[in-house]
């Protein structure tokens, strides 16, 4: 035995940014972060941009289908128009690619594949790293959305009139979306290391947030039950909150109201991730990594 | 290998009684073994580390041998705060590593062969600069230490190129700065050379010894290549079936569980029959490989010389390779003790959850 080390709970702190900096330091590793993944993604865009087409599937067969129920219906169907349900899907489609998060599926592979063994190793939790990778994946995809938005205005023609407080806080409430689905699906992935083989679990709550979110179908057009469980569920406020906000013609009191919900959501779904995440670490085997 | 502790100072790792024991579940084929599965569900305790403990000075750099699921990788773990330990004590730089503490992990790496913590399709130069992110380097500093180890490496335009058009052996040089740039204090090294070619496996134990004498940093190294053990390690910790054979100096390995030499004689003239001197090993090209009892040596090589005419004769001990295959083929904790493996071996309790 030769050496030995003095106690210190500092790593050479000369080395490190000063704590002072904190703010700076955390501003300087999300921007290297989005830089990072801004610079993958444009080298996958071919990808991205097939991904981006895809995706519109869903909502234009969403469009379709009420369009026609309202034409049908003397021109509208609980208070939307034509003009209106396609002003909502292609909304839709941009809050849908905002609020893309790391899947919980995601959470099977990286526990049974060790991927998140090299995480593990780095002085950051690791949310700050998905958060930071999908937002950057975000800001690519929204340059290649605008082309696709501007094909389905001219082929749907939305009706949308909107006031500087509804672009305002459409663009927090799409950040807002991010967060707490982020945290909600941070808990749900968590699952996994606990169990293998959590699709059923992960397909539960998928459903309840298809109908419960304004997803498959705008919440107002839902019985009134449904509305009022909605509002005590996560889901409404990272998909209809966001899509009403520039659509709905909601009043400010309404707007600052949804934005406080999401507030909430975040605050309750990081409380809920850190005590989940105490206990999940435990289980993980780090195998194959 | 222990010594006693002063007061603010301790070594930079030290395990005590420390253990790690999986559940895996077992199931028998068929379809009747699956039904049964359902309602009753089994499961076997594999104990991977078994009650170890050591410690470890700062600026040591030791080699941890032992056969495929002897325990290494798990201890090493443990160590890195991968894994929360079953029960026992280990300490990394007085943290407890499984905390996990933002303090510990900037003060310590781990280098996995099959690790990836670079950007697949970024040049090596921008996951660097993810890295000075992430541990909050000084970015004066970060360049300097980043310059210093790629012309340690020798790595020139390789960080310009995208990790996937890089080769093997010089990703896993990329992926050992990467792991580096932080300048930690202690290393745990798992087969960092696995898979590479002779000439690279030296250059990067080179750098190891070479980062180790300027920074003073502590090294816990695991390797099937002797190469690495021998050209890095003094001290070497042994496990086997999760327990530890051995702690000591690399050279008392051979003396404490191999207890014979090798005699190569060489005769002026033609080949003979040296069966009546020892264990033929070799007969090749009129030199004989003789493998002899440790304290009997001097009198065969007396023998020898005395009734043939010897052109050479050379006494050695035999190579660390075959020491280490007959340690973990026996699994004896002492040569000649009670087959310590009997009681080493993982058990293999059936709990019913």
């Amino acid at each position: 035995m030769t050496g030995r080390v003095a106690i210190s709970s500092e790593a050479e702190p000369d080395r490190f940014l000063p704590r002072a900096g904190l703010i700076r330091g955390w501003l300087d590793l999300y921007l290297t972060m989005f830089r990072i993944a801004i610079l993958n993604n444009i080298h996958y865009r071919v990808a991205n941009y097939f991904y981006m087409i895809g995706m519109v599937a869903e909502p234009v067969i969403y469009l379709v289908v009420w369009s026609t129920i309202a034409r049908q219906h003397g021109g509208q169907v609980g208070g939307f128009t034509a003009g209106q349900f396609a002003a909502y899907y292609i909304v839709w489609t941009l809050v849908r690619q905002m609020n893309i998060i790391f899947t919980p599926y995601g959470w099977e592979e990286r526990i049974r594949q060790g991927g998140l063994s090299a995480m593990l190793l780095q002085p950051l939790f690791p949310i700050h790293r998905d958060i930071a990778d999908l937002a950057g994946w975000k800001l690519v995809t929204i340059v290649l959305w605008l082309p696709i938005a501007a094909v389905l205005t001219l082929l749907f023609s939305p009706e949308l009139s909107v006031r500087p407080i509804d672009v305002a806080v459409f663009a927090i409430a799409i950040w807002g979306a991010y967060l707490v689905r982020t945290m909600l699906y941070w808990m749900l992935g968590m699952v996994s290391f606990w169990t293998t083989r959590v699709g059923p679990i992960f397909q539960l709550v998928f459903a309840a947030e298809l109908l419960l979110s304004g997803r498959l179908v705008p919440l107002s057009l839902m019985p009134e039950w449904a509305q009022r469980l909605a509002d005590l569920l996560p889901f409404k406020w990272t998909f209809g909150f966001p899509i009403e906000a520039l659509v709905g013609h909601l009043t400010e009191g309404a707007l600052l109201r949804g934005l406080a919900m999401q507030l909430v959501w975040i605050v309750i779904g990081t409380i809920g991730v850190r005590i989940v995440w105490h206990f999940a670490i435990r289980h993980y085997s780090a195998v194959n990594g | 290998m222990s010594s006693p502790r002063t007061p603010g100072s301790q070594p930079a790792i030290h395990v005590a009684g420390l253990r790690k024991t999986f559940h895996v579940p077992v199931r028998e084929a068929g379809l009747k073994a699956a039904f049964k599965s359902l309602v009753r569900r089994e499961t076997r305790e594999i104990r991977a580390v078994d009650d170890i403990g050591f410690e470890i000075g700062a600026g040591e750099i030791v080699g941890f041998l032992g056969p495929n699921g002897a325990g290494k990788t798990t201890t090493l773990k443990m160590l890195s705060g991968l894994l929360y330990p079953t029960s026992g004590e280990a300490l990394v730089l007085g943290h407890v590593p499984s905390r996990r503490e933002g303090a510990f992990l900037r003060r310590m790496t781990m280098v996995m062969g099959n690790r990836n913590q670079l950007q697949w399709d970024l040049p090596a130069l921008d996951s660097f600069e993810l890295i000075r992110a992430i541990y909050r380097l000084q970015p004066v500093d970060f360049r300097r230490t980043r310059d210093e180890f790629i012309e340690m490496l020798d790595l020139g335009e390789l960080v310009n190129k995208p990790v996937r058009n890089l080769s093997l052996g010089e990703r896993m040089k990329v992926e050992i700065v990467g792991a580096l740039l932080h300048r930690p204090q202690v290393l745990f090294l798992d087969e960092p050379t696995l898979g590479l070619d002779v000439t690279m496996q030296k250059r990067i134990r080179t750098f190891i010894a070479d980062y180790n004498r300027r920074y003073d940093a502590t090294v816990l190294l695991t390797s099937h290549y002797m190469a690495d053990v021998q050209a890095l390690c003094r001290r070497v910790i042994v496990i086997h079936h999760g327990r530890i054979l051995h702690d000591g100096e690399l050279a008392e390995l051979g003396v404490r569980f191999d207890a014979t030499k090798t005699i190569g004689v060489t005769l002026k003239e033609g080949v003979a029959d040296l069966s009546a001197y020892g264990d033929v090993i070799s007969s090749d090209e009129g030199r004989v490989t003789l493998r002899v009892s440790r304290a009997a040596a001097p009198e065969v090589a007396t023998r020898l010389l005395r009734d043939l005419q010897v052109a050479d004769l050379t006494i050695e001990d035999p190579p660390i390779e075959d020491v280490i295959e007959r340690v973990f083929a026996s699994g004896h904790g002492e040569p000649g003790e009670e087959d310590a493996a009997a009681n080493a071996a993982p058990s293999a309790v059936i709990e019913q959850r």
